[in-house]
């Protein structure tokens, strides 16, 4: 694979900086109506959102926020408030909100955050932050400027439904996470520029081709181990580099006494090269494999036992049970694995793919969404949804899977029906898979 | 594949019968539906060969196209189809939007009934589609001209299709899909789309297993043929053009014999690939007369009735936009046109999962089994809890708690809406899941459905000892979308779009 070559003389934060520079040139001189700008995983996507906010809100400009969740967006409520109560003690953010949504209370006790379920209570404010879902409700208004975060989650047919309420629109988002998707089927919209199951970014872009594309170059989260393969499988024709180098993150884990099993050698083996694959014997088995769901909790229960001290340049800390997640592709697998880590797994973070969409921990344990599968669908395959889970960490990620998953991907090659006038997906999941398996199979530990 | 059907599965394929997959019948069935079994050539796009079509298993219609690449014969059997299926559609009286009393209704135009078509498979409903999709533009004068009728059953087909691709509409069923929704049978997804080998596992003869039958009707397409609309090769090549052929030849043999010798000719050979076409229509024709009794075998779900209703509303509100000499069809959806649709789509998926599992305890194994609905018994209830309202400053309010002692697994997240399927009126909330050893509490807050009193109404809150099952896949999981009007069209979706005016290229389009 052909990756760009980062500029590795520049220092990571002098290249952040001057991209951001042009992205806020591109904003300020107004010739497009819309600035689209590529992130990779941690390249301080939330960052540049609240660094423009907080400058379009200092040009005493109106300002909308639209993200996709409630959790993304009482995020951004809180940095951007914070950041705000610092430069512009004035400056009040809006958190529009559905009429039962109770304010967290590290919302609730921002003084310059008013939280109402009515657009109208909040239409002067300097800046309103809000779900597409709920803007999507708001009749009337327009602002002069939008933000639109988590762009690439957004299907497209909430952006039609917001779209005339700004003039002027940043979209971000990460191009490689997972897709929109449908609860229904239909082929009918292919080869359309305004395809309603695209996302809000590939249908704003096919619709209006000559926005300007800005890409951040620094992913401030992967460490340095996490470079090469996630951005020859996820980002292969932009690429990206980490802001840290080979020496900087070091995952130290205390000594075992008891019990040398595969378990604390995947761990072992994560620590020291960052990435680790425990593989179970093949076999087809159903979502819920108990075995592969039982070789997750010891992973994990191992890692919380043994204890991790993480360090990141000279500043050490130890891996508490809050920075450790657990991932899967689905619901019910992620039950069983929280039933199987047991008392421990309240403060562990055991979710799906979807809903570690945008999070950060320093080690995560997968299991990988393939593992024990007779084939390969287009949900399994789909790129987004690996590049979710082998892109949180900061130190170190350990995959869980039967053997055999090269063998699955050989036997099921991307057969997708082609489309008339419908742009190929550019990161092809099924390639992204054979990647990362090669480069997991050289940290591997065979039960 | 969900883990009730893969089990079923199994089950078929170890006892060679099929295996219920619903105790009720989620689709409805007219009295009086119209079956249409259409075929095409091989090699043409959407050129129609022939059809068998009609209400009355005993007397069906044969339409044959003797030469599928001459176009006016391709439009000599749309108008032969419109003949058949335009006076079908006008059987269902649609009254004006007024009811019997006089009062207006706001809900539009009413039917008593509406029109239902079958087909065999997924296939014969692409085939209304592109079918609609070829005759709806045509002109009825000047060059190219078909008969009137020829773009109204364009338009209807084209209504029809869109009918299918409704979640939770009957109005037009491919029969594959409703037997496949009831039963499961011991074969892959792609062996059920055939209707014959499908049947062999529903329907077998005396004496034979569902397996054994369906591997009889899968090795011998001559005596069970393919369902269409795609006719088996070796039928093309041994039968189909060779009559094909000797009708080529009727045409065109010279004039200057006697003209009644070359009519007889003409028709000879036609009568001969009619026969041929018979003989291979028959055999799906009556499987699917063999569908239709065996899901009227089963008793129709709740929820159907209400369904039904809105196909005739649909059906109703087509036919007065017919009436009053509506356009056709856009040839694609504009941007707000798309969104809607697919908002509209997701809508009624939403609510046929929710209806289909209330209707059916098979249906809810299935959200039982993935953690989104629970069943148990009622182990405890605070039936007199009052507590403040909108984070404990508001009024005291009722809100009732019930403990569910369950054995299902439980994935339900505090704060999650439910509804008891015995109890449908009542809106709950999961207020704690406590998981101990081998079952589950699993407690739920009563929100509605208790009376305006300060105590709960008698009945209305559940009590101990009651078996209930509560589910969390509900008919409002899709909002709607609140979208722009076409003209308001935003700059992101292309802005816009020119309106569609019928122009005479439409009627041009692929004839020659």
């Amino acid at each position: 694979m052909n990756t760009p070559q980062p500029e590795e003389h520049v220092p990571p934060a002098v290249q952040s900086e001057r991209v951001t520079r042009a992205i806020l040139d591109d904003l300020r001189r107004g010739i497009h109506r819309g600035v689209i700008v590529d992130s990779p995983p941690g390249a301080g996507k939330s960052t540049l959102v609240v660094h423009t906010a907080a400058v379009i809100v200092a040009a005493g400009e109106p300002l909308m926020i639209v993200a996709q969740t409630n959790e993304q967006v009482d995020d951004l409520t809180e940095r951007l408030a914070r950041r705000l109560a610092d430069e512009l003690p004035h400056a009040r953010v809006g958190r529009l909100s559905s009429a039962r949504y109770l304010p967290p209370p590290r919302i609730a006790r921002l003084p310059n955050v008013i939280v109402d379920d009515d657009i109208n209570a909040l239409c002067d404010l300097e800046v309103t932050v809000s779900t597409a879902a709920k803007w999507g409700y708001v009749r009337e208004g327009s602002w002069p400027w939008a933000i639109i975060d988590e762009a690439y989650q957004m299907r497209s047919d909430a952006l039609l439904a917001i779209a005339s309420r700004f003039q002027r629109a940043l979209f971000v988002g990460d191009p490689g996470q997972i897709d929109p998707f449908s609860t229904v089927r239909n082929d009918r919209w292919h080869g359309l520029i305004w395809n309603p199951m695209h996302s809000a970014v590939a249908v704003l872009r096919r619709n209006n081709p000559d926005l300007p594309v800005h890409r951040l170059p620094v992913s401030w989260r992967l460490p340095h181990t996490a470079q090469r393969v996630v951005s020859a499988a996820f980002y292969p024709y932009t690429g990206f580099r980490t802001s840290t180098g080979p020496e900087d993150r070091e995952l130290h884990l205390r000594k075992h006494t008891d019990g040398d099993g595969p378990a604390d050698e995947v761990l072992d083996k994560a620590a020291a090269t960052g990435w680790g694959l425990l593989q179970l014997p093949a076999r087809h088995t159903p979502r819920t494999d108990s075995e592969a769901v039982q070789a997750v909790a010891n992973v994990t229960r191992r890692l919380v036992e043994r204890g991790a001290i993480a360090r990141s340049g000279d500043e050490e800390r130890l891996v508490t049970p809050e920075r450790i997640a657990v991932g899967a592709a689905h619901r019910d697998q992620v039950a069983a694995i929280k039933k199987a880590i047991g008392g421990r797994a309240d403060k562990i973070v055991v979710d799906t793919a979807n809903r570690l969409q945008g999070r950060e921990y320093d080690i995560t344990v997968v299991l990988h969404p393939l593992s024990g599968r007779r084939d390969a669908t287009e949900f399994h395959l789909e790129a987004g949804r690996l590049c979710v889970l082998a892109s949180r960490h900061r130190q170190a990620c350990i995959m869980v899977a039967r053997a055999g998953i090269r063998d699955l991907l050989d036997a099921h090659p991307s057969n997708e029906p082609v489309h008339l006038d419908e742009p190929v997906k550019f990161v092809d999941g099924w390639a992204a898979n054979q990647t990362v398996m090669a480069h997991l199979e050289a940290n591997r530990v065979s039960v | 594949m969900s883990a009730i059907h893969a089990y079923a599965r199994a089950r078929a394929c170890a006892s060679g019968s099929a295996t219920p997959v619903a105790t009720v019948r989620h689709v409805h069935l007219s009295e009086r539906p119209l079956v249409f079994v259409p075929l095409t050539l091989a090699g043409e796009a959407n050129a129609p060969l022939a059809a068998m079509v009609g209400t009355d298993p005993d007397r069906p219609a044969l339409l044959v196209v003797p030469q599928p690449r001459n176009r006016d014969l391709r439009f000599g059997f749309a108008a032969e189809l419109a003949d058949i299926l335009l006076p079908y559609v006008d059987s269902f009286a649609v009254a004006a939007g007024e009811a019997t009393d006089g009062a207006e209704r706001p809900d539009g135009p009413l039917s008593e009934d509406a029109p239902q078509v079958l087909v065999p498979n997924p296939g014969g409903v692409e085939f209304a589609r592109l079918f609609g999709r070829s005759t709806r533009f045509r002109r009825t004068q000047g060059e190219y001209a078909v008969k009137p009728s020829v773009p109204l059953l364009g338009r209807w087909l084209t209504f029809f299709a869109e009918c299918a691709e409704h979640p939770g509409s009957s109005m037009m069923l491919a029969a594959t899909d409703a037997l496949t929704l009831h039963w499961a049978t011991g074969q892959s997804a792609v062996e059920d789309a055939n209707l014959a080998v499908l049947m062999g596992w529903l329907a077998p003869p005396p004496g034979t297993t569902g397996a054994q039958a369906a591997r009889l009707a899968g090795k011998n397409p001559a005596k069970y043929p393919p369902a269409g609309p795609a006719t088996d090769p070796r039928f093309d090549k041994d039968k189909l053009v060779p009559a094909i052929a000797a009708y080529d030849n009727a045409v065109a043999a010279p004039d200057t014999s006697d003209s009644a010798d070359s009519a007889a000719l003409r028709r000879s050979a036609i009568s001969q690939l009619e026969s041929v076409l018979r003989e291979l229509l028959e055999p799906t024709w009556k499987l699917m007369w063999q569908a239709i009794a065996l899901l009227r075998g089963l008793p129709g779900g709740a929820s159907v009735a209400g369904r039904w209703e809105s196909d005739r509303a649909r059906f109703a509100g087509f036919h007065e936009y017919l009436a009053e000499g509506g356009p056709p069809q856009a040839r694609r959806d504009g941007a707000v046109a798309a969104a809607r649709r697919l908002n509209r789509l997701e809508q009624a998926q939403a609510a046929l999962e929710a209806e289909r599992a209330f209707d059916d305890p098979l249906v809810m194994a299935d959200h039982r089994i993935s953690g989104e609905a629970f069943a148990g018994t009622v182990v405890a209830v605070d039936r007199d809890r009052r507590i403040r309202n909108g984070s404990g400053k508001g009024r005291l309010v009722t809100r009732p708690l019930v403990t569910v002692r369950t054995e299902d697994p439980v994935g339900l997240a505090d704060g999650t809406k439910v509804i008891a399927t015995a109890r449908r009126r009542q809106d709950c909330y999961i207020h704690a899941v406590d998981r101990q050893g081998d079952h589950v509490l699993v407690t739920v807050e009563a929100r509605s459905g208790m009376g305006r009193n300060s105590t709960p109404a008698p009945g209305s809150v559940p009590k101990e000892g009651d078996t209930l099952c509560y589910s969390s896949v509900l008919a409002d999981r899709v909002r709607s979308l609140n979208l722009p009007d076409v003209s308001a069209t935003p700059w992101t979706h292309g802005g816009p779009p020119t309106p569609y005016e019928p122009n005479t290229d439409d009627a041009g389009e692929a004839w020659e």
